[in-house]
């Protein structure tokens, strides 16, 4: 049962991850990211992982995506990019060079010895016989606590830059001077 | 057959393998971000399998960290490609090369 889930997944993953590098339009590349991490949620489910299959649909495919989608709109980069002009020769040749060699390497390493994993079995953060929400919850509030916290404090500085970043420049100001210059530069 | 660990760390590092191509081959920069994704969503698959196989629950609390620093960067880089693409329409990551000075 597992081994046929595992396929359907791993094809799901893989054509998405493909397709989000080959289509040319923006908005078809974030519709096969969500294939992707959909697979990738099923994925978490088939290992017991439950509460990271449910974080991964909500955070990544329901909000991250959208983002993405919002942003595509928003600055209607709705053309599709032309794969053809290089402007640095042999760039794209290198690249798939570069991932193939990637994956050849992790391949020989993965592949090379009969089980690859090769640490010892946790002592302290064993998965017990909670249901995975709560085991994952009494790490996270008491071994991790300090760093979760800091994620919050993480999150509050991302929205204030996000904000800080995409404002307007405000009329009068050296940002608004500094665009007016850019603009006759290019015109 | 039985599913492995060495069955999800090979889709682990196909799926990182494609992403890290693709950062290199595409220019747009959203498309450059998606990619980044496909990556960080690659060793999280592998955290995952590492976990499950030594019964460790570090390793799902790492992939909860790393969704909690995915969604920040994102938020960040996006509005960054929002601040650069409403000045230059249509930018690639090769246009921003003029920020050098």
């Amino acid at each position: 049962m597992e081994t046929v889930v595992f396929l359907i997944c791993a094809a799901i993953v893989l054509a998405g991850a493909v397709g989000v590098i080959a289509f040319r339009n923006p908005v078809h590349n974030a519709l096969s990211l969500v294939g992707t991490l959909f697979g990738v949620a099923v994925l978490f489910v088939a290992q017991e992982a439950h509460l990271l299959a449910a974080v991964q649909v909500i955070v990544y495919a329901g909000a991250i995506v959208i983002l993405f989608l919002f942003v595509i709109m928003l600055l209607g980069v709705d053309r599709a990019e032309s794969l053809r002009d290089e402007p640095l020769p042999f760039q794209r040749p290198l690249a798939i060079l570069a991932g193939a060699a990637t994956l050849g390497l992790l391949l020989v390493v993965l592949l090379w010895n009969d089980d690859p994993v090769t640490g010892a079995p946790a002592l302290t953060a064993g998965f017990g016989d909670k249901p995975n929400v709560e085991a994952l919850a009494r790490v996270l509030f008491s071994d991790y606590v300090f760093a979760f916290e800091i994620t919050a404090l993480l999150l509050t500085i991302a929205v204030v830059g996000a904000v800080v970043l995409a404002k307007k420049p405000t009329p009068g100001s050296d940002l608004e001077a500094e665009d007016e210059a850019a603009r006759e530069v290019k015109g | 057959m039985e599913v492995t660990t060495t069955w999800y760390l090979v889709l682990g590092a196909m799926l990182f393998s494609i992403g890290g191509t693709g950062l290199l081959i595409r220019r747009n920069p959203l498309v450059m971000f998606m990619c980044v994704e496909l990556m960080l969503n690659a060793v999280n698959l592998t955290f995952v399998a590492f976990g499950r196989s030594l019964g460790d629950l570090g390793g799902q609390v790492s992939v909860f960290f790393v969704l909690v620093v995915a969604a920040a960067e994102v938020v960040v880089g996006l509005a960054l490609i929002v601040a650069v693409l409403r000045r230059r329409p249509g930018a690639t990551a090769d246009d921003i090369s003029v920020l050098k000075g």
